[in-house]
């Protein structure tokens, strides 16, 4: 075992890992779900199991600086491989697995990764597509080798084998990991992470230790996290949050982490880990509530007036009890009967029962959504972050939780709002430099250490609250002048259970349009019940009673828009159903499911100029990309409608 | 070539020696007959393809490679020893396993209950110590789950592990029913058309299923099918039929290469 751990030297994640190895040996540190059974490693075996994968390392020449791409869904395995090569002095780079190769090959040139960690043959072959491009890299470590009998083996290892290579060679080779352990501090970088990339090719960002650490601390605090917590990892590993959660946040306070046992039974293993801490996208509790209201819908008479009279109590009550404001004794009774009939077996049923601390973050969430689950009495919160924030910018504090704003500073976070709008913030956790790109950091971070998040937004005086309007390259201007920000728009639009996604156009132009993508469960369960019939996506996006709902929708945020002083003009006049669903496999969205709004005005540039020559229908071909890289076409005929339209001064008055 | 050499494969599977030889089958059916004098042997770790048109007498066929029919005429030889006709209870404990053109699985039961009963053949513990859930039907039982969820991880239907089969869609059922086939750890694995009724995708997935059963655990497989593109791209050896005889046999290329062939797919005048 390697004794470096002193009092008050924590200050690299290998260190806190010796620390949780020796403090809480005998505690759960991983928990994986593999052939039927939760499997778990304490913190003294996952010292172990990382310190053999560590020597492993050593053992095929990995050096101080290198960088070690990591591809695979969230397992144990992989979270060890971070920690062994930051152990090695090696930084980990994770990938999204669902990235096709030729995204892959970009980042791994770009990062001249040395060897990557890669899950099964999904991924193997992958990267061997695109390995004689990769001059720097020297070799693939395989978890599972399944299928690969017969690959060349002079540069594939098994992950496995790796560590028992290193556990033979450990009388060897512990002093030089020793020293390179020893060697670390707070300014060696702790990880390499891939930003999405909104715009243009992705950006590495580079966090140090120190990041990741003080950030880990001032949050972990925040938030009182403690060893006895737990999470589940679910969420792409590549992504910086995952990392924050999963390492940083696990390992200061000596937290379980759960992995489920395939994407496909993330739901259930949920509901068997039970975690305290939990982190989810809008997206993830927006399609939760609509499966809940789809089963409601097809439940027995008593049944809904059941949920129906608790629930009504529950948005009354839950929110205040959260908030620790009184709550009268009837109320509060009925509560409680509701809890034991409604409330607790439905929050059971969604894996959510234990949950002390949730967060959601990355688009702006429903009240009504955000509302449904405090009242449930699960303290869902919001958080703003970005990758280069190590996340926290700002996050709500227990008591001040609102739908409509992001709370304030995290621990330790400065915060200015520029004279255009734009969220400027300076903290412990901000990223060191984007990898060979000084330009983009110079452009990013200042000399004196703030970065601009490309938000715009403003902090509300009362409260001190933060609230984001949109991304501030997307603000600008209608031709009469007035504020046009289309992400206000379409998360209005999207807090309705039938638009999955909408596109809001208008800049420079006299007024907005609009491209809708309907949700297929919500939309398709709905026909079913007014017997609507259907073969396709396609043909149910383009029914017509299909187009009268959605345009009652758009009406419905019209009205809403008018009240806004500064955003009135940004009422959408006319609107059409996309044929297809925005995918990230066609480069529509980013891979965490961000909307590229260029890359679609410019696919769809047809559609487009059809929503302005007033034109009441247009036929167009689409090319779309399958999950294996191969590419079709789809042809359609689109409808286009226009909307209703309010003058503020109407709805004001 | 002598064909008791093993060789090894251009993909690096090793092909032993003869598992199972037919010599001169003859079956009827009162006065049809359904396969006419045919011989052809299985080699160990290869795939071997039976095909032809329909009513050619295939599913005949694999029925009398597991013994289910026992030929008029013609030996069978398995594992070197000449094979008599047999109880269902010896036909299943000869490690033979089966997949069915049309789907039989016990509708009610869930995936994992259904590939359980492909265990079936191995569990020797006495009525009275199951009942009581005692002794030795507990550790049978924990051993034989592992194997079960090992079969589970591997054809990945994790997430459908406790849902009753009769719910799940087509390319699933077919998926859990070689889940059963394949939790029996066959020396033979038969599949009598995987893939029928299938898309694009399922076929894909069900083919890399295949071979990575072939690859993986060294199973020979003796497979029916339709579609002579998969059959072309997984099999090493093809026998060709048409009306019960046997009108060719070789490498995919070969077969691919037999005027026979070619007359029985397209179709000629017959006399």
């Amino acid at each position: 075992m390697t004794n470096i751990t002193t009092a008050g030297a924590l200050d690299t994640v290998p260190r806190l890992l010796a620390r949780n190895a020796k403090v809480y040996a005998d505690k759960a540190a991983y928990r994986e779900k593999e052939y039927g059974i939760w499997q778990s490693w304490t913190w003294a075996q996952t010292s172990e199991e990382i310190q053999a994968l560590a020597l492993g390392f050593l053992t095929l020449g990995m050096k101080e600086g290198d960088h070690i791409a990591i591809v695979g869904r969230n397992r144990p395995y992989f979270y060890w491989a971070m920690v062994a090569a930051q152990s090695v002095g090696a930084v980990p780079v994770p990938l999204y697995k669902d990235a096709v190769a030729e995204e892959m090959a970009y980042v791994l040139d770009h990062c001249s990764a040395r060897f990557v960690v890669a899950e099964d043959q999904e991924q193997v072959d992958k990267i061997i597509d695109v390995m004689d491009d990769l001059k720097t890299l020297d070799g693939i470590i395989a978890l599972d080798s399944g299928g690969m009998r017969k690959y060349e083996k002079s540069a594939l290892f098994n992950y496995r084998e790796l560590q028992q290579t290193g556990r033979d060679k450990k009388s060897e080779l512990q002093a030089e990991l020793d020293k390179r352990l020893g060697d670390q501090g707070p300014d060696t970088t702790c990880v390499m992470l891939y930003t999405s990339g909104t715009t243009g090719r992705p950006k590495g960002v580079v966090l140090s230790n120190r990041n990741i650490i003080e950030t880990a601390k001032g949050t972990c605090e925040f938030d009182h996290l403690v060893a006895d917590d737990s999470v589940l990892a679910y969420l792409p590993m590549a992504w910086v949050g995952d990392f924050i959660f999963s390492i940083a946040q696990a390992y200061w306070s000596g937290f379980c982490v759960g992995c489920p046992e395939s994407q496909e039974t993330m739901q259930k293993d949920l509901n068997e880990v039970g975690p305290t801490y939990f982190f989810a996208p809008p997206r993830y509790f927006e399609g939760l509530l609509t499966s809940v209201q789809i089963r409601m819908e097809d439940a027995g008479p008593f049944k809904r007036w059941l949920f129906k009279t608790f629930m009504e109590n529950a948005k009354d009550v839950g929110p205040k009890l959260l908030d620790g404001k009184s709550v009268g004794l009837v109320e509060r009774l009925k509560y409680n009967l509701g809890k034991i009939l409604i409330t607790g077996p439905l929050k059971n049923t969604l894996g959510l029962s234990r949950v002390r601390v949730g967060y959601t973050a990355g688009e702006a969430i429903g009240p009504e959504l955000f509302d449904f689950y405090r009242s449930l009495g699960i303290n869902l919160k919001q958080l703003y972050g970005q990758t280069e924030a190590s996340v926290f910018i700002t996050q709500q504090r227990d008591g001040e939780v609102r739908a409509d704003t992001v709370g304030t500073p995290s621990p330790g976070v400065e915060l200015r709002i520029d004279d255009n709008g734009e969220v400027f913030y300076r903290s412990a956790g901000s990223f060191e430099r984007y990898y060979k790109n000084p330009e983009s950091t110079k452009d990013t971070k200042d000399p004196e250490g703030w970065v601009a998040t490309g938000d715009a937004g403003f902090i509300e005086k009362d409260s001190g609250h933060l609230r984001i309007i949109d991304r501030a390259k997307d603000v600008g201007k209608l031709k009469d002048g007035s504020m046009y920000a289309p992400k206000f728009v379409e998360n209005k639009l999207k807090f309705y259970a039938n638009i999955l996604e909408s596109v809001v156009f208008g800049n420079g132009k006299d007024n907005c349009v609009a491209f809708i993508n309907i949700d297929l469960t919500a939309v398709g369960n709905w026909a079913e019940r007014n017997n609507i019939a259907y073969s396709s996506y396609q043909e149910l996006a383009g029914h017509p009673k299909v187009y009268e709902m959605i345009q009652a929708n758009i009406e419905e945020v019209n009205a809403s828009v008018a009240e806004d002083e500064m955003l009135s003009g940004c009422q959408i006049t006319r609107f059409l159903i996309l044929h297809k669903e925005l995918d990230a496999d066609d480069g529509e969205l980013t891979r965490t499911q961000k909307v590229r709004r260029s890359v679609i005005a410019e696919k769809y540039a047809d559609l487009l100029d059809a929503l302005y020559d007033g034109s009441t229908s247009i036929f167009t071909e689409t090319e779309v990309t399958y999950e294996d890289g191969r590419k079709g076409e789809i042809t359609a005929t689109l409808e286009i409608r226009d909307a209703a339209t309010y003058d503020r001064k109407k709805v004001a008055a | 070539m002598n064909k008791q050499d093993s060789y090894v494969t251009a993909d690096g599977r090793t092909i032993g020696a003869t598992v199972m030889e037919m010599k001169n089958i003859t079956l009827r059916f009162g006065g049809v007959t359904a396969i006419k004098d045919i011989s052809f042997d299985i080699r160990e770790g290869e795939v071997r393809a039976i095909i032809g048109p329909n009513g050619a007498g295939k599913s005949s066929m694999l029925n009398v490679i597991n013994g289910f029919y026992h030929p008029q005429e013609g030996e069978v030889w398995f594992h070197g020893e000449r094979r008599h006709a047999m109880k269902p209870h010896q036909i299943a404990k000869q490690g033979i396993a089966r997949t069915f053109q049309n789907i039989a699985l016990f509708k009610g039961m869930s995936t994992l209950d259904n590939i359980m009963t492909g265990r079936l053949t191995h569990m020797n513990s006495g009525m009275f110590s199951q009942m009581m859930w005692w002794g030795g039907a507990q550790a049978e039982e924990v051993a034989n789950r592992e194997i079960v969820e090992k079969v589970i991880d591997f054809l990945e239907i994790q997430a459908i592990r406790k849902t009753p089969v009769g719910r799940l869609p087509y390319g699933f059922q077919k998926r859990v029913e070689l889940g059963r086939a394949l939790a029996a750890e066959p020396k033979l694995l038969l599949l009598d058309e995987p893939m029928a009724g299938m898309n694009v995708e399922e076929k894909e997935d069900m083919s890399r299923f295949i071979l990575d059963v072939n690859d993986e655990f060294g199973t020979t497989i003796a497979l029916i099918e339709h579609d002579m593109g998969v059959v072309m791209d997984i099999a090493d050896r093809v026998v060709v039929m048409d009306y019960g005889k046997k009108i060719g046999d070789g490498t995919p290329d070969e077969v691919r290469n037999n005027q026979a062939v070619i007359d029985a797919y397209l179709g000629v005048a017959h006399d």
